[in-house]
């Protein structure tokens, strides 16, 4: 079977798995959501001070909350499939529009996140298990096991500390500089900047996770007997290792990291916080603190999009990594 | 005819164990030369050994590899890294596991021509698909942008000696090239490896536990015991008249059609003991076995001694006179 035939039976067969499953995600939540004590109603009143009874039930008569469980759920199925999120009663604004404007920033966040994850990750792995057993491979265990060990938050403070306090090299927060009128390289320069301490802080744990298991696949896959053979053809070390242990090691990282893009979303709420990032994380915390379901839906709509798309994704690259792999 | 290869006084050692010592033999150009033995009597590790391949715990405690005018036991590295594919080159016991399942044929084979003869990439697919045909796979253009995971395990083999032969080595060592095919597969892979040996006139070095394949292939036969060779002699010579009593053991152990020996005819006779009993032995490793033995034998190690032309042998025994007495002596004894 050819390579784009294989892609496109992949796609068919996931988008039929993905509907269901997206229904499944957003019925389960709402009932969870329903189980959530207050409503946006009482936080808007709760937050003005002043309201009386009646403000508050124009309130949830004017964002249907007013109307049974089951009705609301109909109404917002309904505004799905009419490709709407709904309308967020605290920021007055279409749901659709809130998340558009901070899922450009996570989505970055993410990825770069996870880029750095998966290259720091493997090179230290590869490095490991060169070294295995010697000190090279003891000192960076220590070090990984403490990426491991440390809660993101406070490895993002210390960041914070030392390169925007104490050197002053880069920003402490944010995702670029206000009222910059840059374009073109510099901007790209400058959202980089703000880039860099949010992505390492919350890679670090994830570099601890690929490095462990690059070296033990590294280890595994050294041990091969083609592994043998690439030596009795005369192959230097280097080419070896690149070319006949590494890409059989990427394999098990390819699977986890897929696995990760998920949870990736769950820890960029706390890193989001710590550096101020206008990114979905943060969004998903505050929709949470005033009850805003219609926003939380929507974000959690979202991420278990990006899941199945990190699926997919996952499940493509490893047919391309290893050609025994075939779809079913 | 001056050897080709010559190696000589081969020790390897383990920390716990010595597989191999004293191993001596030589190899002349066009030859094929095999190596017998049980498991465990050293082979495998005799080919890695001369390929500078062995596993990292094992060590080459002494001896000399010498391949034209060069000790390869003595090259550096980098340069040993040169000889091994273009000058000496090898196949390995299971062809299942020896090719790289991500990578297809083609570029498996196209990346030893790459590194040894500079050719291009677009140079390189040429002459893998000639290699290809020249190990008599079918389609040989389309099988180079399979991956091994879609060839059976006798087209897997004939994959690995098209690599193998792809620089036109002077030596390919086949470490029991056949042990994990079956037998009518096994016949044409070594029909193939004797065709190359002929046509690109390279020494074949076999390494085998398997009699019946010797006798037809090799045109000498280096038979070893516990790391040590016992015998050497061509294989005709060798079966007709084997002169150690390990050699005269070993074939009375094996079903001879022709002189209607065979196993549901009548019960083989056997070699009493194992071969683990030779691992700390004084003297000569098989002593303990041994039919015939010496007080001599279990003190002092025999030497490798010349008993006829082409024939040598390490036994205390004077084998010269009681050679066919032993042979029928040990078939009946035991």
């Amino acid at each position: 079977m050819s390579g784009i035939q294989r892609i496109g039976k992949t796609f068919r067969r996931t988008i039929w798995q993905a509907v269901p499953t997206v229904i499944g995600i957003i019925v389960i939540n709402f009932f969870l959501l329903q189980l959530a004590p207050g409503d946006a109603a009482d936080v808007l009143a709760g937050e003005s001070g002043s309201a009386t009874m009646e403000t508050v039930a124009a309130l949830r008569s004017r964002f249907g909350l007013d109307q049974p469980v089951l009705l609301q759920l109909v109404a917002y199925l309904d505004n799905l499939a009419h490709l709407s999120l709904g309308y967020s009663p605290r920021y007055n604004l279409p749901v659709a529009d809130i998340i558009g404007q901070r899922l450009p920033g996570t989505v970055a966040l993410m990825t770069t996140a996870l880029v750095i994850a998966l290259a720091g990750g493997i090179a230290l792995g590869i490095v490991m298990a060169t070294f295995a057993g010697r000190w090279p491979d003891r000192v960076i265990s220590i070090v990984v096991t403490l990426f491991y060990s440390i809660p993101g938050f406070w490895i993002g403070l210390m960041l914070i500390l030392l390169f925007s306090v104490k050197l002053g090299w880069l920003p402490s927060g944010g995702a670029a500089t206000i009222g910059a009128d840059i374009s073109g390289f510099d901007l790209l320069i400058d959202r980089a900047r703000y880039m860099v301490l949010p992505a390492v802080s919350l890679s670090l744990f994830y570099i601890a996770i690929y490095s462990r298991l690059a070296r033990a696949a590294m280890l595994e896959a050294q041990a091969q007997d083609y592994v043998r053979t690439a030596a009795a053809k005369g192959l230097s070390p280097l080419t070896i290792t690149v070319r006949h242990v590494l890409r059989n090691a990427l394999l098990p990282v390819t699977t986890v990291a897929g696995m990760h893009f998920g949870g990736l979303l769950g820890g960029a709420v706390v890193v989001e916080t710590v550096y101020s990032w206008p990114g979905l994380g943060r969004l998903a915390f505050e929709a949470v603190m005033s009850r805003d379901f219609s926003v939380l839906l929507g974000i959690l709509l979202l991420s278990s999009l990006l899941v199945i798309i990190a699926n997919v994704t996952v499940d493509l690259v490893q047919a391309w990594l290893d050609p025994r792999i075939e779809t079913r | 005819m001056a050897p080709l290869l010559d190696v000589r006084d081969l020790t390897i050692g383990f920390p716990s164990a010595t597989p191999v010592r004293n191993l001596s033999f030589s190899l002349a150009p066009a030859e094929t030369l095999a190596i017998v033995g049980e498991s465990g009597s050293g082979k495998s590790l005799t080919a890695l050994a001369l390929m500078r391949l062995l596993p990292s715990t094992a060590r080459i405690a002494s001896g000399r590899v010498r391949l034209d005018d060069d000790d390869l036991l003595a090259l550096p590295e980098v340069e040993m890294r040169r000889r091994r594919g273009r000058d000496i080159a090898m196949i390995f016991q299971e062809p299942m596991t020896s090719l790289n399942p991500v990578l297809t044929i083609g570029r498996q084979i196209a990346e030893v021509l790459q590194v040894h003869r500079g050719l291009s990439k677009a140079q390189a697919r040429r002459e893998a698909a000639e290699l290809l045909d020249l190990v008599r796979i079918p389609n040989p253009e389309r099988c180079l942008d399979d991956h091994p995971h879609r060839l059976s395990g006798g087209m897997r083999q004939r994959v690995m000696i098209a690599i193998a032969a792809a620089c036109r080595p002077k030596i390919l060592i086949a470490d029991e090239p056949t042990t994990a095919l079956d037998v009518t597969i096994q016949a044409q892979v070594l029909e193939l490896l004797d065709r190359l040996r002929r046509e690109l006139s390279l020494s074949l070095l076999l390494i085998t536990h398997d009699l019946g394949l010797v006798g037809q292939w090799a045109d000498r036969v280096v038979v070893t015991y516990a790391g040590r060779k016992v015998e050497e002699a061509p294989p005709d010579v060798l079966f007709e008249h084997p002169l150690h009593p390990y050699t005269q053991g070993l074939l009375a152990a094996s079903p001879r059609l022709h002189e209607n020996l065979h196993y549901r005819s009548a019960r083989l006779s056997e070699i009493p003991g194992n071969i683990a009993s030779a691992a700390t032995q004084a003297g000569c490793p098989f002593a303990p076995r041994c039919p015939v033995r010496l007080t001599q034998c279990r003190t002092n190690v025999p030497y490798e001694r010349d008993a006829a032309i082409g024939r040598r042998v390490a036994c205390h025994v004077d084998i010269s006179e009681s050679s066919r007495g032993l042979h029928h002596d040990a078939a009946v004894s035991y």
